[in-house]
């Protein structure tokens, strides 16, 4: 009986292909909405994820509040010094390791070849602090940074660029007004929102402090690893309270620095991209609600285009509930359709979309989102096919059968 | 007695005013019947066929088919009845649009649970019997209305009901096509259906044994006769 409703539904929908078309544009483009965000935020999320999972649980990052529409640090003097970073490892037993992160872009040429990457300037302790390693050659060493060494590494996007990919170790290269010898290439690390983080030229902080001069050095961001999970809560107050009394912020000052764990970080991405879902939500509840009454509006019209059909159904022993599956199976039918096409069309939207723009992490269409778009388009169906295929069932079978 | 109707009255209510379309009916059929029933437009005939059929309830009156007393039974009841038991022919053919021959024929099975090999089977063997073999693929639209109303009587024999009604079931058609609709009426009758027939028209009624004249919803005449030509197929 079921599957002999599905067929007739089926061949209900097919005779008017392109009303049902339209009837499930407001589903088809609602679901195509859900599915085509849903799949980039996912994307996106899993990308982060993995990211921060890179750097671990113990990562903790402080930058210099630069909010221009902060009234705690308009018009203060904001700092965010290396030596603030050395204060904390000293008085803040939590810490396991620091390095200073100074980041500007720069030009460098390796004889006629020029490029324009981003320059670190970092310490010895990068590599553990970011969860970032050396592909070929070595990383610069304490000795390196105390003597302030003309020693750089190249991102492997940069090697590729100057044309040193195979052969890198012993170059010079031009970085601004310097010469400095590759000692070093980086692993491969990828994109996001279009920075590059293999197009990159890394440098001792104490080389980058001397080339471009204290004052540059005055806002910087500070990168740690705590000892343990259970310790960056603890070390997250104890940074806060030093870093307060050094930069003399009085009790009713707001803090001119930031400290982010990496908890923080997954949970202040996953807010905003939250936040975008449920505007998109929103959205489709409205496109369904449309496509929902459109269905309702088109199952109206094939119930009374089918009065006399539904009067010779009752006349050969059709039951109330016979009918009232018919059409209801018919509506959830078109709506479910409808919810397959949106689905489709939001997958390739997704895909499309995540390609387009240049460095965002590809698409991810999950399972339960899937699930979500076929349960709502067919809900959509079911609450809306009710009201016709209750009227469809309440078809009088003599006046039916006189209908014309 | 396959039908028992005692003092059947049916009352239409159209705004203040009454209409008594069947005003104390009593009529009683026995299988193996073949019964016409006649009278001028709006003397009732539909409505007794609509009670018949169960696709209505009477005002008053009691009507026992198959001693079961049909006026007290729910709308299922009646689906199910409808199902098994009554064979409807239409004047208009009533067929499904876009649905074959085969398949029109197969519907009361559906909703009687049939299997769908048994049901294709059954349907199959139904076209044959009216004369549709290679037919039977075609929808209504690829069909003349003599073959229109074979699907239909196809259909309405589909479930070997006790009875088989038809209203006006040639006033849509030719009198050669109608003669030979009437002739398969025959035919079923002689294998031993119960039919009942309404029409207008005397040369129709020529078929049946037994005519019942209707006016004002009232039996004005029940009477016995000898079929034309009825013994002349056999
Ligand atoms: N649904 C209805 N509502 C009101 N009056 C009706 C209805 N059906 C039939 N009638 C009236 O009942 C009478 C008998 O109708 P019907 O049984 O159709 O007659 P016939 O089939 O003999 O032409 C007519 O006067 C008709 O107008
Ligand atoms: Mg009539």
């Amino acid at each position: 009986m079921w599957l002999e409703n599905l067929r007739m539904a089926l061949r209900s929908i097919m005779a008017n292909k392109m009303r049902s078309f339209l009837t499930t544009l407001g589903i088809i483009v609602g679901v195509a909405a859900v599915i085509g965000v849903v799949s980039i935020v996912q994307g996106l999320n899993f990308w982060i994820a993995g990211q921060l999972q890179g750097v671990g649980a113990t990562y903790i990052t402080v930058f210099p509040n630069r909010d221009p529409n902060d009234p705690d640090v308009a018009g203060r003097d904001v700092k965010l010094t290396f030596e603030d970073g050395q204060a904390i490892v000293a008085a803040v037993p939590e810490i396991a390791s620091f390095t200073p992160v100074y980041f500007r872009g720069e030009r460098v040429r390796l004889r006629d070849r020029k490029a324009t990457p981003y320059l670190l300037g970092v310490g010895a302790a990068f590599q553990e602090v970011n969860n970032t390693w050396v592909e070929k050659g070595r990383f610069f060493s304490d000795i390196d940074v105390a003597a302030r060494a003309r020693v750089c590494l190249v991102g492997p996007e940069l090697a590729d660029k100057l044309g040193i990919a195979a052969q890198a170790l012993g170059k010079d290269l031009d970085v601004g007004p310097v010469t400095f010898t590759v000692v070093g290439v980086m692993e491969k690390q990828g994109q996001m929102f279009g920075q590059n983080y293999d197009n990159i030229v890394v440098i001792p902080f104490t080389t980058a402090r001397e080339i471009y001069g204290d004052e540059a050095m005055k806002q910087i961001r500070l990168d740690f690893q705590a000892r343990s999970a259970d310790d960056v809560q603890r070390a997250k107050d104890l940074m806060t309270a030093l870093l307060r009394e050094r930069h003399g912020i009085r009790r009713d000052q707001g803090d001119d620095f930031q400290v982010l764990l990496q908890e923080e970080i997954l949970e202040t991405t996953s807010k905003i991209l939250g936040g975008i879902t449920q505007v998109v939500g929103a959205v489709v509840g409205i496109a369904l609600l449309v496509g929902g009454i459109g269905i309702m509006n088109i199952m109206l019209v094939t119930v009374r285009e089918r009065t006399r059909e539904i009067g010779v159904r009752k006349a050969v022993g059709a039951r109330r509930a016979d009918v009232l599956a018919q059409f209801l199976i018919e509506a959830v039918t078109l709506s479910a359709l409808g919810g397959i096409v949106g689905i489709l069309g939001g997958w390739g939207l997704g895909v499309l979309g995540a390609k387009a723009i240049p460095g965002f992490p590809d698409a991810h269409v999950p399972m339960w989102a899937i699930g979500l778009g076929f349960a709502f388009s067919s809900a959509v169906g079911i609450f809306f096919g009710v009201y016709p295929a209750a009227k469809a069932a309440a078809v009088d079978p003599i006046e039916a059968l006189r209908y014309e | 007695m396959l039908i028992d109707i005692k003092d059947l009255v049916k009352v239409y209510q159209m705004g203040d005013n009454q209409v008594r379309a069947l005003d104390g009916v009593s009529v009683g059929v026995s299988r193996g019947e073949y019964i016409a029933i006649m009278g001028p437009s709006g003397s009732g005939k539909s409505t007794l066929m609509n009670l018949i059929g169960c696709l209505d309830t009477p005002t008053s009156g009691v009507y026992r088919l198959n001693d079961q007393v049909v006026n007290e039974l729910d709308d299922n009841a009646l689906a199910r009845i409808r199902n098994k038991e009554i064979g409807f022919v239409f004047q208009t053919f009533n067929l499904l649009p876009r649905t074959s021959a085969l398949e029109n024929v197969e519907v009361p099975l559906i909703y009687a649970g049939v299997p769908r090999v048994e049901r294709h089977a059954r349907a199959r063997k139904m076209i044959d019997l009216v004369g549709l073999t290679d037919r039977s693929h075609h929808q209504p639209a690829e069909l003349s209305g003599g073959q229109r109303q074979r699907v239909a009587i196809a259909r309405a024999l589909v479930n070997q009901p006790s009875i088989l009604l038809a209203d006006e079931p040639t006033g849509n058609l030719d009198s050669k096509t109608g003669e030979e609709i009437m002739a398969l009426f025959d035919t079923l009758n002689r294998e031993g259906n119960t039919i009942v027939l309404v029409t207008h028209e005397e040369d129709i009624a020529a078929h049946a044994r037994r005519v019942v004249r209707l006016r004002d919803g009232k039996i004005l005449e029940d009477k016995a006769r000898e079929p034309k030509g009825g013994e002349a197929h056999g």
